[in-house]
């Protein structure tokens, strides 16, 4: 692998995109989010334009690139803003005044736009930049004047979007990648809000050097938070019921090292409790062992039909279904998370008890989980379980009150309000989440 | 607190020695932090506790007073240290340390600055957020309040992770040894706007920043300012809604006083018997409700990325 990465263990606090690294890509300001993977030979479809992600090679996590028209098609060209320093003086100067225009003199007649789309298409032909049709759109509008000043901005805004896109490159986080799931693919995370992500990892005190037994059934939304805060120590057993571990394909949109990814293990329930008896059952190894095997065939017959890397499809959405990110991941060579925990490791987790626990297993009954499970954790150990509905929750807090198993129980609801931020315009935004779920907290107690 | 040393780690085996910092748990709401002296007594409404009976027993412990009374002895963490710590200043709670940590995009191995530190219920969380290789720098205008954040952070043992300096950051500005060297900058102070532009040079390009004010006048000033050097500015508040759980009879209309601990251990619910337990009107039922006081505002909290320039 002769790829120019950096050193892994700057991979997580890279501030330069490199070939094969995973990125996001904010379009228009975060009406559309797809997560990519950088190659010469990646794409992404912008309305019915297809650029290349090329140019975005070497640039730096925050770069604003736009899309211009090419001899050969459009292209990628990043745009250095200016320190807006005498654009907003002016700006505010002009908002001091009071506004005196309102939408009296605003008629609905589809008739203030002077230009057609045939005139549009002329200026494309004579390869007007995006700005230039904005700007034209703009001096052909009949009723741009008569706007507030607020409403000529809001039309500037969605003139430009359309004619002059702009794409902001952002660093894969949990939180960017929680925000963009939840947004579009809410269902495949369990509906868990980022701050309630937040509060998950808080609650359950993620740390540095701990062992952390998880159970991820949103996708590896959970697995790729935890092991962003461990950065490559402790470890993060990823655990379920019955052969089939739950996917994690999610893990992969993080940029970690080996270093990290080899400290996401994953190991059965069944493994773990047979564990406590010293016999780890020979079975349940071999079927390990084929399931990393199907995985690496996947990878290969992956390798020979997928060409290029391009998550986003017609929809407009492009976040990575299962298959994309499939595709993905055979141009990134993303090193592998969830290989099987070794014996040895599992008997040390056996010996020493998990240092913390965190559930979100929408589809699964919480008390029987948190039955088995709790045992496995050291004394003294908080944990932290999430679930979209109330009840389950209720129920098995209940239960663990009456067997005397934890103690500072709580079931926590977090709350979110964004504002709009502007002189004289602030107040909170006009939409928000209703609900990003339920946590239920608390500390396992010595009952020995 | 955090595993510096892998033979405190938090095990089956390890037990309370001599010198061990432990959360002393009455009830959810009462707590206390305290510092194992083989010799020393606690005593509190319960009785007195000999320390010398909690030498040897594992953490999360039940132990027991002279009069019979108990409390838990629990290995502090950043939440429960919020809990206890003794409020010099007013603090940060939870459910913003969470979100603030989240979007600051705080991973270990990161130089966070702060100002001003308080009563360190934040750092204690941004310490264990950079740990093991990173580092938070926080300053704090106030030489007293200084000093004893610093003295909490030896005690809860995180203080080669934390540096607290001595400055008044809205005056001067950060220090310029910290020039392009932070991945994120929170700010609590009551003019945040005078200590942004310091906080823009002292950041990595992309980097974050984070300003908590109360009043949304505070907001509006510090976003206007912000809005020279940085991008996605976004302003939050968030707020955590807390819930009671009761065991109730189903066909009974008043709660019985006792509560859910009161009652015999209810049959465990199997997946299949949800409907069973429907159809059987004397069945016990587990219900939540919204607690009836809650915190109804603490800050908010606005973010904004340094835009890139280069």
């Amino acid at each position: 692998m002769s790829q120019n990465k950096p050193q892994s263990d700057a991979i997580q606090n890279a501030k330069v995109t490199w070939e094969g690294c995973s990125v996001l890509l904010d379009i228009n300001d975060g009406d559309r989010l797809v997560f990519s993977r950088l190659s010469a030979g990646s794409t992404l479809k912008i309305g019915n334009k297809n650029c290349s992600l090329q140019p975005l090679i070497g640039c730096p996590f925050g770069s604003l690139f736009q899309v211009e028209n090419g001899k050969k098609g459009p292209y990628l060209s990043r745009i250095i803003p200016s320190t807006e320093d005498n654009n907003v003086q002016d700006k505010e100067d002009f908002q001091i005044k009071e506004e005196s225009r309102d939408n009296r003199a605003i008629i609905d007649n589809n008739q203030a736009q002077n230009l057609t789309g045939e005139d549009i298409d002329e200026m494309r032909r004579q390869g007007a930049t995006g700005n230039e049709i904005v700007e034209a759109l703009i001096a052909n509008s009949t009723t741009f004047e008569k706007k507030t000043q607020f409403s000529q901005e809001k039309y500037r805004r969605r003139k430009q979007k359309k004619y002059a896109p702009k794409v902001l490159l952002r660093r894969p986080f949990a939180r960017s990648i929680s925000e963009a799931y939840f947004k579009k693919y809410p269902v495949r995370i369990g509906f868990l809000r980022v701050d309630t992500l937040s509060l998950l990892l808080s609650m359950a005190n993620i740390a540095p050097n701990s062992d952390v037994l998880v159970v991820d059934m949103i996708g590896g939304l959970l697995t790729g938070a935890v092991a962003e805060r461990l950065g490559g120590t402790g470890f993060i057993c990823n655990t379920y019921l019955g052969d089939t571990p739950y996917p994690m394909d999610i893990v992969r949109i993080f940029n970690f090292s080996n270093e990290i990814c080899q400290r996401i293990l994953r190991c059965s329930l069944n493994d773990l409790h047979s564990a406590q008896n010293g016999t780890c059952d020979q079975k349940q190894q071999l079927e390990g062992g084929c399931m990393l095997e199907s995985q690496s065939n996947e990878q290969i017959s992956l390798s020979a039909t997928a060409e290029e890397v391009q998550l986003s499809s017609e929809d407009g959405l492009g976040l990575a279904s299962d298959n994309d990110l499939s595709a993905v991941s055979k141009t990134c060579k993303a090193p592998k998370a969830g290989d099987k925990a070794s014996k040895e490791t599992i008997q040390l987790w056996k010996e020493n008890g998990f240092s913390s626990l965190i559930i979100a297993a929408p589809e699964v009954d919480v008390w029987s989980f948190v039955k088995d499970l709790l045992p496995l954790l050291s004394y003294s150990a908080p944990f932290a379980i999430y679930h979209q509905y109330l009840q389950p929750l209720a129920t098995c807090m209940h239960n663990l009150q009456v067997e005397k198993m934890a103690i500072g129980l709580q079931i926590s609801e977090p709350w979110l309000r964004e504002y709009q931020v502007l002189p004289s315009r602030t107040h909170p935004c006009m939409q928000m989440s209703a609900t990003g779920g339920y946590i239920l907290s608390g500390t396992r107690i010595y009952t020995g | 607190m955090l595993i510096t040393d892998p033979t405190k780690k938090l095990s089956f085996n390890r037990c309370i020695s001599d010198g061990d910092l432990v959360i002393v748990y009455e009830r959810h709401d009462i707590m206390k932090a305290v510092k194992v002296c083989e010799n020393s007594v606690l005593q509190n409404r319960f009785g007195v506790f000999k320390h010398s009976d909690w030498i040897g027993k594992p953490f999360g412990s039940k132990v027991f007073s002279d009069k019979g009374g108990f409390v838990y002895l629990l290995a502090p963490t950043p939440e429960l240290w919020t809990l206890v710590l003794s409020h010099r200043t007013q603090i940060l709670y939870i459910a913003d340390i969470s979100f603030v940590i989240m979007y600051l995009e705080i991973v270990p191995g990161c130089l966070v600055l702060e100002s001003g530190t308080g009563s360190g219920s934040l750092t204690t969380s941004l310490a264990r957020a950079v740990a093991p290789t990173g580092h938070v720098y926080t300053f704090d205008f106030h030489e007293q309040r200084a000093a004893s954040a610093r003295e909490d952070f030896e005690r809860t043992g995180i203080s080669s992770l934390v540096t607290v300096g001595v400055r008044d950051i809205q005056g001067e500005g950060f220090p310029d040894d910290f020039v392009g060297m932070a991945d994120s900058v929170f700010l609590d102070l009551p003019q945040p706007w005078l200590a942004i532009p310091s906080a823009g040079r002292m950041l990595k390009q992309d980097g974050i920043l984070c300003s908590f004010s109360p009043c949304i006048e505070q907001v509006q000033r510090s976003c206007e300012t912000l809005r020279s050097n940085f991008t996605d500015i976004r302003t939050f508040e968030v707020l955590l809604r807390t819930y009671e759980v009761r065991e109730w009879k189903t066909d009974c209309s008043k709660v019985d006083e006792g509560g859910s601990v009161g009652f015999p251990p209810c049959k465990r619910r199997q997946p299949s018997n949800e409907r069973s337990v429907q159809d059987n009107p004397s069945s016990l039922q587990v219900m939540a409700r919204p607690s009836a006081e809650s915190r109804g505002h603490t800050g908010y909290l606005t973010f904004a990325r340094l835009k890139c320039l280069s």
